[in-house]
């Protein structure tokens, strides 16, 4: 990894020297002709929690999936703009999606381990990669890194669904671990959770904040002013008949939450509309 | 939202004893509607088993069973054995061939080429093959192979490859969309190709479908005799030959129920009742081997 400094242009408080992972300017998503998301700019700062907030169709999961350019696989699907992931366009054309997608792991709304034991699951990112690496090893660590080793320790071989959603959820994140990514991309992670199993996943997001960036989107307002570090505001504008998802504000997350400068966000945060 | 406000602000009398009576009765009529469909469903059914299992149970013994040779028109001394192999010869040949071709034809239809012209065009193929009639199947098998080399058990194995063929890529495709696209993601988010996602994730997933799918299509093959009248013909006695003329349990069957004496009938119910049976025995093994590897 070669960590680009970006000086100046967002300072933020946090004692970590501040580097950005991705930096995106005027990044617009078209799926056919009709545009999802337009004109979005901004940089993502290393380890750290970056939410993604805003109302349903705001083209926050689009924004979320160019990360990691799987948006490349939906049919009719255009990116356009910069994006940059450690200051190489990650939409050039000498880049294979398939090796930044090993980089870049994604954690998705509904708890989806692969029907293999819990080990095989773990085990599968490595696999798929030819890793050279003790397989026993990182299974052990990504799983305890993932706060799951010691509920399933016992039970390795056993079907990774036949776990409940909270601790399905871990095993996913478990298994994004075992690759050793750079970045983290959670989509919704917890709204398929109940509060406990949550608070487990926000707890583990701030532990795994120390090695890792996170980008999380969000329903949950409390969830984003709980783990996040950078909270960027997204809307939907109807443009004719078309909903276009737009970027109103971004900033650290306690002026999202508490000054925003944009009288939009101040009405979402505060629960005036959405 | 203004509803319950009406009913929690308000001392409305709520009537909860019954609802509109055109409703129930409607509801009541409905379900003993669908009741009745699958009653007469079971029904015919079950006498269908039941007429094959009576008629077909008196000469289902083990030496009907293991005779090698068919026996001469109103004779009683052989029987089917050599039939039996040629019906697993032909549908052997018939799964090596419309499986392979069935399965990736559907992981194209479902991974790869969803949305293009070309997976149009096998789409709208394969439903026009659904609708050919077996015995064109068995026509073109003639046409191709027949012609040129005589009749054959691989050529009514062809015959009724082909004809499996639309059922296999449907039943296979269906059992692969079914497969979450989360999990695909999930997948090639962790940086694996597409080909390895469709190898590790896809087809392991889909695995219990498909082979529901395949046994079905198998099933749906075995008891034809249409494709094997002019393609594996018939055989009055023993043959492993895989590019001779073999006798079938359908044409078997079909031949000897057409014919004047009593004892080729009751061996054409037993024919039929063994060719049951195969289709019930092989699903059943099927599923439980599905179930086994599940866990």
């Amino acid at each position: 990894m070669n960590p680009n400094s970006v000086s100046g242009a967002m300072q933020t408080q946090s004692p970590k020297p501040t580097s950005y992972v991705f930096q995106i300017e005027n990044l617009s998503v078209y799926y056919g002709s009709n545009p999802a998301v337009k004109n979005v700019s901004l940089k993502v700062p290393a380890r750290q929690i970056t939410a993604f907030i805003g109302p349903s169709g705001c083209g926050k999961s689009t924004v979320l999936r160019c990360f990691n350019r799987t948006n490349d696989l939906i049919p009719g699907a255009r990116v356009e703009g910069k994006l940059t992931y450690h200051g190489k366009d990650l939409y050039a054309a000498d880049v294979d999606p398939v090796s930044v997608r090993r980089h870049i792991g994604m954690v998705f709304q509904k708890p989806n381990p692969f029907p293999k034991s819990i080990y095989d699951n773990v085990a599968y990112g490595p696999r798929v990669l030819g890793m050279k690496v003790d397989l026993d090893e990182v299974v052990e660590t990504s799983l305890k890194r993932a706060a799951l080793w010691d509920e399933v320790k016992d039970k390795l071989k056993e079907s990774g669904q036949s776990l409940s959603g909270g601790q399905q959820q871990r095993l996913c994140i478990a298994r994004a671990l075992a690759v050793q990514p750079d970045v983290i991309l959670m989509d919704e992670p917890c709204s398929a959770l109940d509060p406990i199993s949550t608070r487990r996943i926000e707890e583990l997001m701030k532990e795994l904040e120390q090695d890792y960036t996170i980008i999380i989107v969000t329903h949950n307002m409390q969830q984003a002013s709980r783990v996040s570090d950078m909270t960027a505001f997204f809307s939907v504008e109807l443009v004719g008949s078309n909903r276009v998802g737009e970027l109103v504000e971004f900033d650290k997350t306690e002026v999202i939450f508490n000054n925003p400068s944009k009288e939009a966000t101040r009405d979402y945060v505060e629960g005036r509309f959405g | 939202m203004s509803d319950s406000a009406r009913f929690i602000g308000e001392e409305e009398k709520i009537d909860i004893s019954s609802i509109a009576p055109i409703r129930n009765y409607s509801s009541r009529f409905l379900t003993f509607l669908s009741i009745l469909c699958v009653v007469v469903l079971l029904a015919s059914l079950s006498w269908v088993l039941w007429d094959v299992a009576k008629e077909g149970v008196n000469k289902l013994n083990w030496y009907n069973l293991t005779q090698i040779r068919y026996p001469a028109p109103g004779l009683e001394d052989g029987g089917f054995g050599h039939a039996i192999v040629g019906s697993l010869m032909v549908l052997s040949t018939a799964a090596v061939i419309s499986f392979p071709f069935g399965i990736l034809a559907a992981v194209y239809l479902s991974e790869f080429g969803r949305g293009t012209r070309l997976a149009y065009l096998v789409k709208f193929s394969c439903n026009v093959l659904t609708g050919v009639p077996a015995i064109l199947c068995g026509l073109f098998a003639y046409a191709v192979v027949v012609r040129g080399s005589g009749f054959s058990a691989f050529s009514g194995g062809i015959a009724t490859g082909v004809l499996m063929l639309p059922i296999v890529i449907r039943s296979t495709e269906e059992a692969l969309l079914l497969v979450s696209p989360d999990m695909r993601l999930a997948s090639v988010g962790l940086g694996s190709t597409r080909f390895q996602t469709t190898m590790r994730i896809v087809l392991p997933t889909a695995a219990p479908a498909i082979v529901t799918g395949l046994i079905v299509a198998l099933a749906r093959a075995a008891g034809e005799a249409a494709p094997l009248l002019f393609t594996s013909f018939n055989n009055n006695f023993w043959s492993t030959d895989l590019f001779g003329p073999v006798a079938t349990l359908p044409v078997m069957t079909y031949f000897f129920a057409i014919i004047p004496f009593r004892p080729q009938q009751q061996l054409a119910w037993a024919g039929a009742l063994v060719l049951l049976a195969m289709v019930l025995v092989a699903s059943t093994i099927s599923r439980f081997v599905v179930h086994k590897t599940k866990k």
